[in-house]
């Protein structure tokens, strides 16, 4: 029985959006207007499910029946002559060939255990070691951007839907928080008298409803009301809620004076059984990202073109699939990149090879790119953070990393 | 150390137990420290008297349950059809998508002439499918021993191994409740090794981290079958449940462990005597002796995996990941490495009594810090605000269920092993939706008509500040002036 989340437990714990308060200044004065996205897939990503390397002589020995090629009866979508795509994600296949899509593969953080929860901590601190942090890369990145204008949620702030906060955008630049009204709310002078009372004896708790009482206007003043109907059966809960949360951070983004860098978690990745590659659990899955993709899309309208959305999984699963019809905890993965800003069209990877051999400690993927460079880049040429900044308190002792040139 | 008082009182009552009902503070004031170490001697402490199936039992049901439903819906499905293959031959077919009954197609129908009933029948909410009853009775049975205790120390206690050891309904739905009954509950006073054992050969814990499909690759079923091992449950017990990650296991050992526990699964539910039951089955079980952490254990079959996790149990490690994760717990995100220190002593010193490590949490001088910077979790703050009324017990489980939820702590159902996070910065942008929670709640809060200043009194006692104090009294009505109260700084921290 897959561990399908229900549409609740989706909504209350991942779904995570933010945003910084301010216009990267830099990237405006080039007359850019950069939005990016980042998607945290959370529960490890099967890349070799998601970006089939079919042009390999050891693919299908690898994973027999379990194998994407361009001759299942599904047939995976071609990439290049090498790789092919998982047919659940027509969408990303689309932007791929409008050259609006990268993919990389063998992909990893520099984490090399196996742990979802340190290697997410990992993956969202932007710290090379496990270790506790209470700051993650994207907050860092923030701070360190020059603010140009001030977008219309007040003061140098992030905001998330949900109440667990993740790590990536906790630090220095605080956490606003933005939920959809799906209850009914306290009136406006409970809350203020409460307020009140925060202000005396609790800033803490007195800072998260004033920010959440910023958002709240924000998205009444956005029209997003809309929550997509609440009946309708279990994979379709997912596929709607993906779409509503990826779509509804897509028009937080897309407003004219609305925020330029936000982040998201998706979580149910962790297919340890009855993995479902072709049809099943994770063809749903990457079939509903796929979706939220195309809603992304949709709601950037004229931005897209200066979009982009960076997928990323703490690591891969192992490249066999296990006893029991899915995979274990693994090492490299893919990344991927969607949006009207990248020099896309390509999949990029210094492919090492599927051979017993070539497997990282026999099982895995080897990691030949890091995922810190592809982030760099990004940082760096798409929203203009500076080197220094990035190698010394973004990604913490990457020197050696270097920044990946010519994605945008 | 003592503490004694009315300040002490209240501290213990929200620290250690689900917060104060009426008249909570007054009764332990002479002795706070020595009420809560009652509540570890009381008879059944931990247990809860309800009448309910076993885990297996309510495996077999739903298996019944669904496989009923499945023969119904074929059933439907033919004489559907048949209605189609009436249609095509001219029948109108009145029937609504939704199922609706159908209106007279036509005015002067006989049965429009009958008078029309004057007052519709409420029509009952129907019965919710066994399995979601089920569910709801297991809730409600854990809810109203919270919402019943004295303290509810215990019942603390109780709630945090069940999420140290969690499993999901979202997995399996008819195990979640029974598996705290039974694996969880007879344990929390009792050795940490037992517990353990409980957790991990009940049939819920092994279905829920996937080893019931294990095998091993040179066992009987594994030669003959294309299955073989899943390493899951192993690393989990290791990372989650015993030594805590980073604590110098290798996969090695994982893939060992993994091995040493292939053959621990479950009868299937579909067998009528004893299906849903833990089974040790040889055929699934890796032959031969095998290394964990170093020391080889020879291959005694079920013997092999209990000798292991008896090891665990005993691990230094382990008592050091406990004794921080119920420090962090009961005193503050980051807990005083003193506390943490006497509590693993006490594990170690004991073998693992988990009724000598709650006392020495109770008789730790820093357990009584004044600070009280721990924010409830949504789960336990939703107990605690339902305490304050005359009989929660009222409150439809559902409602319960479902407030907890939107907080994002929905009963039984964390999205992953590691259970729900306790630290204020997973929960503490959700405060704002606690308010319109308890705006919800205000209504019923205020049923009783009772004076706010005095629900004051007995819910926070001498820990309200005046700005709380002057805040209630000066709320616009008592409903509001409830709703600020369970949202007051000295009622969401602990």
């Amino acid at each position: 029985m897959p561990h399908a989340p229900s549409r609740r437990d989706v909504m209350l714990a991942s779904g995570t959006l933010f945003a910084w308060a301010y216009m990267p200044k830099l990237a405006l004065a080039e007359g850019r207007d950069p939005r990016f996205l980042t998607i945290v897939l959370r529960g490890a990503l099967d890349g070799l499910a998601t970006v089939a390397p079919v042009g390999d002589p050891d693919w299908i020995a690898l994973r027999g029946d379990n194998a994407l090629t361009l001759q299942s009866r599904t047939p995976a979508l071609k990439l290049d002559a090498f790789f092919a795509l998982n047919p659940a994600m027509p969408n990303l296949h689309r932007m791929f060939a409008a050259n609006e899509a990268i993919v990389f593969h063998a992909c990893a953080t520099p984490y090399r255990e196996r742990s979802h929860f340190d290697g997410q901590d990992l993956l969202e601190s932007g710290l090379p070691k496990p270790a506790a942090s209470d700051s993650g890369w994207l907050n860092r990145a923030l701070a360190g951007l020059a603010p140009g204008g001030r977008v219309s949620v007040q003061g140098n702030k992030a905001f998330a839907v949900g109440p667990v906060t993740p790590l990536v955008v906790r630090g220095a630049a605080p956490v606003l928080s933005w939920s959809p009204q799906r209850i009914l709310p306290a009136s406006e002078d409970t809350t203020m008298r409460l307020l009140d009372l925060y202000r005396h004896a609790d800033p803490k708790l007195a800072a998260v409803i004033e920010e959440h009482a910023r958002l709240a206007a924000i998205e009444r003043s956005g029209d997003m009301g809309q929550s997509p109907g609440q009946n309708v059966p279990g994979p379709a809960q997912v596929r709607a809620y993906f779409a509503e949360v990826a779509g509804t951070a897509a028009k937080f983004l897309a407003q004219p004076d609305g925020p330029r860098v936000g982040a998201l978690a998706l979580d149910g990745w962790d297919t340890h059984s009855n993995e479902g590659i072709a049809q099943g659990r994770l063809s749903q899955l990457l079939g509903a990202l796929d979706a939220a993709l195309a809603a992304v899309e949709t709601n950037m309208g004229a931005a897209w073109r200066d979009t982009v959305v960076a997928l990323v999984t703490e690591f891969g699963r192992t490249a066999r699939i296990n006893g029991t019809e899915g995979t274990d905890h693994g090492t490299a993965t893919v990344a991927l990149l969607v949006g009207g800003a990248l020099k896309g069209g390509r999949v990029i990877a210094d492919w090492p090879g599927l051979r017993s051999a070539d497997l990282y400690e026999n099982r895995d993927l080897k990691p030949t790119t890091d995922l810190r460079a592809v982030l760099k880049g990004l940082l760096k040429n798409h929203l203009r953070a500076d080197d220094r900044t990035l190698a010394q308190s973004v990604f913490p002792g990457s020197d050696s990393v270097k920044p990946m040139a010519g994605l945008v | 150390m003592t503490a004694r008082g009315r300040e002490a009182a209240a501290l213990a009552l929200h620290r250690f137990g689900f917060g104060p009902a009426a008249d909570s503070i007054a009764a332990i004031a002479a002795d706070p420290q020595g009420a809560l170490l009652a509540d570890l001697e009381r008879p059944q402490a931990g247990l809860v008297a309800a009448n309910l199936p076993s885990s297996a039992e309510s495996a077999r049901e739903v298996f019944d349950f669904r496989a009923e439903q499945a023969a119904k819906q074929k059933l439907a499905l033919r004489e559907q059809k048949q209605a189609e293959a009436g249609n095509a031959a001219g029948v109108v077919d009145c029937r609504k998508p939704s199922g609706a009954p159908c209106a007279a197609p036509d005015a002067n129908d006989a049965a429009n002439q009958q008078p029309p009933p004057q007052i519709a029948k409420p029509v009952p909410p129907p019965a919710p499918p066994l399995p979601q009853q089920l569910f709801q009775n297991e809730a409600k049975a854990r809810f109203d021993a919270a919402l019943g205790a004295d303290i509810g120390f215990v019942e603390r206690l109780v709630w945090f191994w069940s999420n140290h050891f969690c499993i999901s309904a979202d997995k399996i739905l008819e195990m979640a409740g029974p598996f705290e009954r039974e694996a969880i509950r007879p344990h929390v006073l009792g050795r940490f090794a037992d517990l353990l054992l409980a957790v991990e050969s009940h049939a819920g814990m092994l279905f829920y981290l996937d080893n019931v499909q294990s095998m091993g690759a040179n066992s009987t079923a594994g030669i003959n079958r294309d299955k073989g091992l899943n390493e899951n449950l192993a690393r989990e017990i290791l990372e989650l449940h015993t030594l805590g990650v980073r604590s110098g296991y290798t996969q090695a050992d994982v893939t060992s462990f993994a091995n040493v526990i292939t053959g621990w699964t479950w009868l299937p539910p579909e067998e009528p005597m004893h299906g849903g039951e833990f089974v040790f089955v040889q055929r699934l079980h890796e032959p031969g002796a095998k290394t964990v952490l170093g020391k080889l254990y020879p291959d005694t079959g079920l013997g092999q995996g209990r000798a292991v996790l008896a090891d665990l149990a005993r691990h230094p490690a382990t008592a050091q990941h406990i004794a921080q994760k119920l420090a962090r717990h009961f005193v503050a995100d980051e807990p005083p490495p003193s506390l943490v220190a006497k509590l693993a002593k006490t594990f170690s010193d004991t073998d693992g009594n988990l009724k000598e490590v709650a006392k020495s949490l109770v008789m730790s001088e820093e357990s009584w810090t004044p600070q009280r910077t721990k924010l409830k979790s949504p789960a336990e703050w939703t107990i605690g605000m339902l305490r304050l009324m005359a009989t929660p017990q009222a409150i439809p489980v559902g409602r319960i269920l479902g407030t907890q939820a939107t907080l994002g702590e929905a009963l039984w159902r964390p999205l992953s092993p590691n259970g729900y996070p306790d630290t204020e910065a997973a929960w503490i942008d959700g405060v704002p939706r606690r308010l319109d929670i308890a705006a919800g709640f205000a209504g019923q809060l205020a049923a009783n008509n009772a004076d706010p200043r005095a629900v004051l009194d007995s819910a926070l006692g001498p820990l309200a500040s005046a700005e709380t104090r002057d805040t209630i009294a000066r709320a616009e009505s008592r409903p509001q002036a409830l709703a600020l109260l369970v949202m007051a700084p000295e009622f969401l921290r602990r």
